[in-house]
């Protein structure tokens, strides 16, 4: 068996055969096996990095027949771009399942529904065939549903709700965008490789435009960008912590890495054309959702901005690498790095960030900014984690968030020069935002909120808390002074795309 | 690859964080670490000094991170390893025994580590990331009591405002990339193509302006006296406000290069000189005058980049350096001793602590431009150049020369008066005094007065040659011999004059407006100009995102269900009633078309002829 296919499939084998152990034998046996298949397909990513050859083309390539009539197959691979989000993945699912060795609200489904989650988002990322990526885009949004409304808080219900049925709409329409691609090939096919190599739309402008829409309001809606977000916040805040983490790290890069995987390879003509809206609607979301955020009184809710915003440099980013009249070929590589590099960037600091709102839930029921005050005092370690995270996601040099943001700016102000200028202005809002909710919650004296049913004590990091966010932070870290070994994995990928979107 | 160079920044960055993080395990040996770490640092800062390598590792696609050394480098590295290491010692006195050193210590030498990180940096990423670093250090320093809220702000409003210039750099390097210069090598940044250029330098000018605190960013540095006095002390002479000087400094050919670069830096840095000088005389709180002061020395060190006196600036920059470390430490230690820096309570502190008030005197001498000490040698060669290129830079440039000689004067007086009966009263009005000076804070004091004192050999001739070469290709124009003595003249003047003025008590014209001490109110402008219309923007943009564009996207579900109802209600039975009536239509169709059907063949045979007989009538008619 291809060793993709068991990085894919093992968490899946693992839920089936917990499905056979009786709940009765009480939830450790689940958290520790959760734990035990996390970690080990960690290894096997790790495994796979290491023998990972990065010279731009597809490793790990695995081709089984499934639907051959409508030209559809299992068709998987890996390549600069996938890889690093099939690592974040990963880290992100075992860095939750360290999160929940504690009393969970019914164990078993919950393990369960996690493990299928991680098949379905590390299939994601491998998928190489059109309908097989859309398959698992849809299951991501089902098993998601199910984490929001069954073990959610506050009005869990109705924004699971609302999160299914605005992305499920997303991915309606993204489908459409696939049967149009389907429909131009000669002969119909729905594999990506083939279909790139074929480039069906060439000169079929009206055509081209339409499906690129398509595909794009799929995309856009699960990244999310302006002004299709709305699903986010409340998801965010009525989710568990580990939901958030998995919402943020890697259910928002589905879209984002649409773009790179699907939009802009399939479409390479279309998306020079309509590249300046991919812009303008980046740098919307960079300003809008930073703006936002700094409205928010509830920690969680600004997080969720602050992801808009973070997501709106990647499609900044995306798009300036269109702009293909102006600008060297460096600069848009350089561009579409850092895009890459910010999707993981902000799945290990969002991680880290979330899980920390989930501590601050845990201890005190409540995400308002305004009813904590000098926490630092209490809770050490707790408030240098979230220092930490806070200087990362507002891109301080030394962790991962600078060599995201560095990558984009440059490489981004040669093709789309005002626009970046504008979106430069995030990255000194999110530092007010962030500094001013440290502020708020952790420094100054000491006040917490009266939670019925809470100690007096606020408890400093527990060591499954510390061990599930500090990983996050040491690899944020590890990027931020060494990003070498992930830059040379993405780079040639990115290369080829660029040259792809050149033709 | 040079592993001495990179240790050079290793050390103290890594030792810092480490320090940083350790909690309070920490602060019993933080002292020793922090020593250790910077005798060491010095080692290496010397031997890279003499080694003078260069030093690349990988980063981004063609743009590695890179430190060398170059002879400003080295004067900075010295400078700043120097400075650090005896403020270090300082602070064992300053910071309580029960607060976190560790946390203290970790972060003074992070801070000291970005900024010989941005001396090294040979290109933009490089110089960025040790930029940004010290910024954020700054802002852990700055709010190192954060207990007390009011001094957190203080550290949010220097971060912001600092940042803000930041994206200058940001800039600078997209457009570096833009106009040709792959590698962002700060050597290639003059040589970028025209347009791409200008963004360059404004860039560059915006971000060095906002970090050495000139106008219009002046007013963070007001804020940074919020921390500790080593913090300020650090922070005022080496690190942090230094970078934007010595970057501008180190842009001299990109200035050049751009043509509108030279004149609008010197002129930025003459006017805040000459303005922040009436600033600085019109504070009544120590340390505020001093941090005032600083705005208006380092304009000098930015009007020299903008005339090009590369070798004016350095001198300048360094004889500031020692100077107003040793002022800051000195009014640390009368803060702590006497719990105020307030200028009038502080009359008599000289007498009370002689030792303290000697080293003051000195480095106050210094600052107020007194012959033959250092800062009066580095004030004549910038103004020399100053004079090279415009005059009328020269004449503001000495006119504020002369208003550090004002305030200076008038600080010194004052802590020399006799101590004023009943003084007990009014001290100890912001922390209890411990009434005793550390041993270890009056040799730091005294360690960096001297250093002031001493560097004014510099302005020895031949010296002044040797740092020339040692600079760099081109020599500076060195003052003539009237011009020394017009600084001399006119520097004894007014000192006499303040002197006479103290004495007589003879107010202070204009400057008795609040204006000049809230720094021209340039924090309230920004606050309300800049920040509220942001958070207005922001309320406004959650209001609509929550009541508009929520609500549009949730009106689509109840409007489908609003159908479906409708649908349920009214199409459903319409329909259900057309069907209905349509299967009562065909059955009574039905039932018509039954009737002929009777099954008697008579009957028939009548309809068959008359249908003929229509036929036929159609035939004969068509």
């Amino acid at each position: 068996m291809n060793v993709l296919s068991l990085i894919v499939f093992l968490p899946l084998v693992a839920a089936a055969a917990l499905a056979f152990v009786p709940a009765r034998l009480g939830d450790r046996v689940f958290t520790w096996s959760w734990g035990a298949a996390a970690a080990a397909d960690l290894v096997l990513v790790v495994a796979m990095w290491i023998g990972f050859d990065a010279d731009g083309g597809i490793s790990y390539e695995q081709r089984l027949r499934w639907m051959p009539s409508v030209g559809i197959d299992y068709h998987v691979g890996i390549d600069g771009l996938a890889l690093p989000l099939v690592a974040v993945t990963a880290v992100l699912f075992l860095a939750c399942a360290i999160y929940s060795q504690r009393r969970l609200r019914s164990a078993k489904p919950f393990v369960l529904l996690f493990l299928c989650l991680q098949t379905v988002s590390l299939g994601l990322f491998t998928a190489l065939d059109l309908i097989l990526f859309f398959v698992y885009f849809d299951l991501s949004i089902v098993g998601m549903y199910f984490v929001i409304a069954a073990w959610g808080h506050g009005n869990a219900r109705k924004s699971a709700l609302k999160f299914f049925l605005y992305t499920f709409v997303g991915s309606l329409v993204l489908l459409l965008g696939f049967i149009g691609l389907y429909l131009a090939a000669e002969p119909h096919t729905f594999d990506i490789v083939e279909l790139a190599r074929a480039n069906p739309l060439a000169g079929r402008e009206t055509y081209g435009a339409v499906v690129l829409l398509a595909i794009g309001l799929g995309f856009a809606i699960k990244t999310p960008t302006v002004p299709f977000h709305t699903w986010l916040p409340p998801a965010h805040t009525d989710a568990p912590a580990t939901g958030s983490v998995i919402l943020a790290g890697v259910l928002l890069k589905m879209g984002t890495y649409g773009f790179v995987r699907i939009a802009m390879p399939l479409l390479p003509q279309s998306w020079r054309e309509y590249a300046w809206i991919v812009v303008i609607v980046g740098v919307v979301s960079v300003l809008y959702g930073a703006l936002v955020a700094l409205a928010q009184e509830d920690f969680k809710r600004m997080i969720a901005y602050t992801s808009v915003n973070h997501m709106g440099y990647v499609v900044l980013a995306v798009g300036a690498a269109g702009l293909i009249a102006e600008g060297d070929e460096q600069a848009r590589s350089l561009a579409v790095t850092g895009a890459v590099t910010q999707m993981v960037s902000h799945g290990l600091l969002t991680g880290a960030l979330f899980l920390i709102a989930g501590v601050l839930f845990d201890r005190r029921a409540s995400y308002d900014m305004g009813s904590y005050s000098g926490l630092a005092g209490r809770a050490p370690v707790l408030a240098g984690a979230t220092a930490l995270a806070a200087f990362g996601s507002l891109g301080l040099p030394g962790l991962s968030g600078f060599v995201a943001e560095f990558q984009i700016f440059t490489g981004s102000l040669a093709s789309a020069s005002v626009p970046t200028a504008l979106a430069l202005l995030g990255i000194l809002i999110t530092a007010g935002l962030l500094l001013r909710a440290f502020h708020r919650m952790f420094l100054g004296a000491e006040r917490l909120p009266d939670t019925p049913g809470s100690t007096r004590r606020f408890e400093d990091l527990r060591s499954r808390e510390l061990f599930s966010v500090l990983p996050l932070l040491v690899l944020a870290v590890v990027i931020g002074l060494l990003p070498r070994f992930l830059l040379d994995v993405v780079e040639p990928s990115v290369t080829s795309v660029i040259g792809v979107i050149g033709r | 690859m040079s592993p001495l160079l990179w240790s050079l920044i290793a050390v103290p960055l890594g030792s810092g964080g480490l320090l940083a993080c350790s909690g309070s395990r920490g602060d019993r040996h933080a002292t020793a670490v922090g020593t250790a770490v910077m005798a060491v640092t010095l080692i290496i800062g010397v031997s890279v000094v003499v080694a003078r390598p260069e030093a690349s590792f990988p980063f981004f696609a063609g743009m590695g991170l890179s430190l060398v050394v170059d002879g400003l480098s080295a004067i900075l590295i010295v400078t700043v390893v120097a400075i650090t290491s005896v403020v270090l010692l300082y602070a064992v006195s300053e910071l309580g025994a029960r607060e976190s050193r560790a946390r203290f210590t970790g972060l003074m030498l992070l801070f000291a580590g970005a900024m010989l990180t941005t001396v090294t940096a040979s290109n933009l990423p490089t110089l960025l990331m040790g930029w940004e670093v010290m910024g954020a250090a700054s802002w852990a320093l700055i709010g190192f009591w954060w207990r007390d809220s009011e001094r957190s702000v203080s550290a949010n409003i220097a971060f912001l405002t600092t940042r803000a210039a930041d994206l200058g750099l940001y800039l600078a390097a997209g457009a570096a990339l833009a106009g040709g210069s792959g590698s962002l090598a700060l050597g290639t940044l003059p040589d970028i193509s025209q347009g791409w250029l200008e963004l360059v330098t404004a860039g560059i000018v915006v971000a060095a302006l906002g970090k050495s605190a000139q106008l219009p960013f002046h007013f963070w540095l007001s804020r940074a006296m919020s921390g500790p006095s080593a913090v300020s002390a650090l922070l005022h002479s080496a690190t942090m406000v230094a970078a934007g000087g010595y970057l501008l400094l180190r842009s001299e050919a990109l200035l050049a290069a751009s043509g509108w670069g030279e004149p609008v830096v010197a002129w930025t840095g003459v006017f805040t000189a000459f303005v922040l000088g009436l600033v600085a005389v019109a504070q009544r709180d120590l340390k505020q005058l001093l941090a005032a002061s600083t705005s208006a020395q380092l304009g000098f060190v930015v009007l020299a980049a903008g005339v090009g006196s590369l070798t004016g600036g350095t001198v300048q920059l360094v004889a500031h350096a020692a100077t107003k470390s040793a002022l800051f430490l000195v009014a640390g230690a009368w803060l702590i001793a006497l719990g105020t820096k307030e200028l009038r309570e502080l009359r008599g502190a000289a007498r009370r602590y002689r030792g303290l008030g000697v080293a003051f005197t000195l480095a106050a001498a210094s600052l107020a431009g007194i012959p033959p000490l250092s800062l009066w040698v580095a004030k004549d060669e910038v103004l020399a150049a100053a004079l090279a290129q415009a005059p009328a830079l020269y004449a503001v440039g000495t006119v504020a020369a002369l208003l550090s000689t004002v305030y200076t004067v008038k600080a010194a007086l004052l802590v020399w008066r006799p101590v004023p009966e009943r003084a007990e009263v009014t001290l100890d009005r912001e922390r209890l005094g411990t009434r005793r000076v550390a041993p270890l804070a009056e040799s730091a004091s005294w360690v960096l007065a001297s250093g002031a004192a001493l560097l004014g050999v510099l302005g020895i001739p031949s010296l002044a040659h040797s740092l020339d070469v040692f600079l760099g290709p081109e020599a500076d124009p060195s003052p003539a011999l009237w011009q020394l003595v017009v600084s001399t003249v006119a520097t004894l003047l007014v000192a006499g004059l303040v002197r006479w003025w103290a004495e007589w008590r003879i107010p202070t014209p204009l400057l008795g407006y609040r204006g000049w001490q809230e720094w021209l109110c340039v924090e309230g402008a920004v606050r309300i100009l800049l920040v509220r219309p942001v958070l207005v923007a922001a309320r406004t943009l959650a209001a609509f995102d929550d009541r508009v564009l929520d609500r549009l996207v949730s009106a689509v579900p109840v409007a489908a269900l609003w159908l479906a109802r409708l649908v349920g209600r009214r199409v459903e039975s319409w329909l259900d009633g057309s069907i209905g009536a349509l299967t009562g239509g065909v059955g009574l169709l039905g039932s018509l078309a039954r009737r002929p059907q009777t099954g008697q063949l008579h009957q028939y045979y009548v309809q068959a002829a008359v249908a003929l007989a229509l036929l036929a009538v159609l035939v004969v008619l068509g």
